[in-house]
């Protein structure tokens, strides 16, 4: 199959963003740090959709909205694999890989029950010390949080 | 924040640390002098230490500095909710440096951001206790007159023991040979390892305290406790296999110098303590000269 017959397994956006290439297990994940269950954009999704690279993946399409830089970020924590694609008037006008930032700061938990970032008010910042699996070392506590254990705020 | 905060091992570049050893010998040769005269330190211990407390506030007498601060925080206004930002902030008017212990990982770190004046970590948790690492530094060049190609032996809970990790981490800018003496539920952990892999030092493991420590310029005792144990019957068989008694020192090397953090439990026998290699009292007095040093290098003071 085609990248763009498989883009067409859900229906068509007008203007927006299609984020494809998410693994099927990670569709809710990227709902929640969108934060698109309470945005009034039209949204549609497919999950379980064959996938060569993937085995089986989901596409979020959301109409009229476009990521900002913080929104990729949190996208590519917990869907590295994911490709944006910028649609105007029904076209792809640019494709963009999500690129794990080197610093992550305000947008994930750390892993560490101790941790003052868990107990007080402080704002969580970790170096991303590995990117596949990502891999998050806290600034603050100094341990590590992998990909299976980030839990985006 | 101020870069001059000591909060992690890892702040101290190969540099910083013989910096500090140097300072830490002149201040063996005159610990009383008035080099803060007029300095106000605060002493937070928000959990209690009476150890690195009272080693902290003799360092801190003895250069004629002041003291304020608290030594359990049941009796301030944490105990009534204060976060410690606002602790900070407020202490943070009256003081020069702050010393803090804090029961949580990460705490001076955030302190030391928080801060304008610079932060010293007497200990977060389970995570950095620097200045314990810097008088383990002082301790081994002290006895070996130099940090470069030791052979170093780490025997007991190289798994929790943090004093390890530090020391470990610190070392490594001095080419050693490390040997891991653990049950394999308190083995190194694989980050370490994997660390030392990346800067190609050399490490062996082994189960048992035997004659490999030979071959060891430093032998680093840790306590194995029994609270480490999900199963008992383990604690139970491996207790008394990392125990060190005077005969095993027989066929050591004579500059060999056994290390313990303290307080030790029952992994030193007590017939060891009259051996010259027994160095685990005179490594608590190093910690006074390495604290008086480390807070020269905070408050950038000169002599
Ligand atoms: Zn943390």
């Amino acid at each position: 199959m085609t990248a763009k017959k498989e883009l067409l397994q859900v229906s068509a956006v007008e203007n927006g963003t299609v984020i494809d290439h998410i693994p099927a297990r990670k569709l809710f994940d990227v709902i929640n740090v969108l934060g698109i269950a309470s945005c009034d954009n039209t949204i549609t999704f497919g999950n379980n959709l064959a996938s060569r690279k993937l085995g089986k993946k989901a596409i979020v399409k959301i109409s009229d909205r476009y990521l900002v830089d913080e929104e990729i970020d949190k996208l590519a924590l917990v869907a590295p694999s994911a490709k944006i694609n910028i649609i105007r008037n029904f076209e792809v006008v640019e494709k963009k890989t999500v690129n794990v930032p080197r610093r992550v700061e305000g947008i994930a938990r750390c892993v560490n029950p101790q941790c003052i970032t868990n107990h007080q008010n402080v704002r969580t910042r970790f170096d991303v010390v590995g990117s596949t699996p990502i891999v998050l070392r806290c600034l603050y506590c100094e341990k590590l949080t992998d990909q299976e254990h980030i839990e985006i705020l | 924040m101020n870069n001059c905060s000591l909060i992690s091992i890892t702040d101290y570049s190969r540099e910083d640390i013989l910096d500090v050893l140097k300072s830490a010998s002149r201040f063996e040769e005159c610990p009383n002098n008035r080099l803060l005269e007029g300095k106000v330190v605060a002493s937070l211990f928000f959990e209690p230490s009476t150890r690195t407390r009272l080693s902290f506030e003799t360092a801190i007498s003895r250069m004629g500095g002041r003291i304020v601060g608290f030594s359990d925080s049941s009796s301030t206004s944490t105990s009534k909710g204060e976060s410690l930002k606002d602790t900070i902030k407020m202490v943070d008017n009256y003081c020069d440096l702050i010393v803090m212990r804090h029961p949580l990982e990460g705490a001076a770190r955030f302190a030391s951001e928080v801060a304008s004046v610079p932060v010293i970590n007497a200990g977060d948790g389970a995570n950095q206790h620097p200045t314990q690492t810097m008088l383990d530094l002082y301790s081994i060049y002290k006895t070996q007159g130099r940090l470069e190609n030791l052979e170093i032996v780490m025997v007991g809970d190289l798994k929790y023991g943090r004093t390890v990790h530090s020391l470990l981490q610190a070392m490594s800018h001095f080419s050693p040979v490390f040997h891991f003496i653990s049950p394999r539920e308190l083995e190194m952990p694989p980050a370490y390892k994997l660390y030392l892999d990346g800067l190609r030092i050399p490490y062996h493991e082994h189960r048992e305290l035997d004659n490999v420590i030979n071959q060891a310029d430093i032998l680093y005792m840790t306590r194995v406790q029994r609270e480490r144990f999900a199963d008992l019957l383990e604690y139970e068989k491996v207790k008394n296999v990392y125990v060190l008694r005077n005969s095993m020192l027989a066929g050591t090397k004579e500059n060999l110098r056994v290390l313990h953090p303290l307080p030790r439990v029952n992994e030193i026998n007590e017939d060891v303590d009259e051996n010259k290699k027994a160095y685990y009292f005179d490594q608590a007095r190093n910690g006074v000269y390495t604290r008086q040093a480390i807070i020269f290098k905070t408050l950038n003071l000169t002599w």
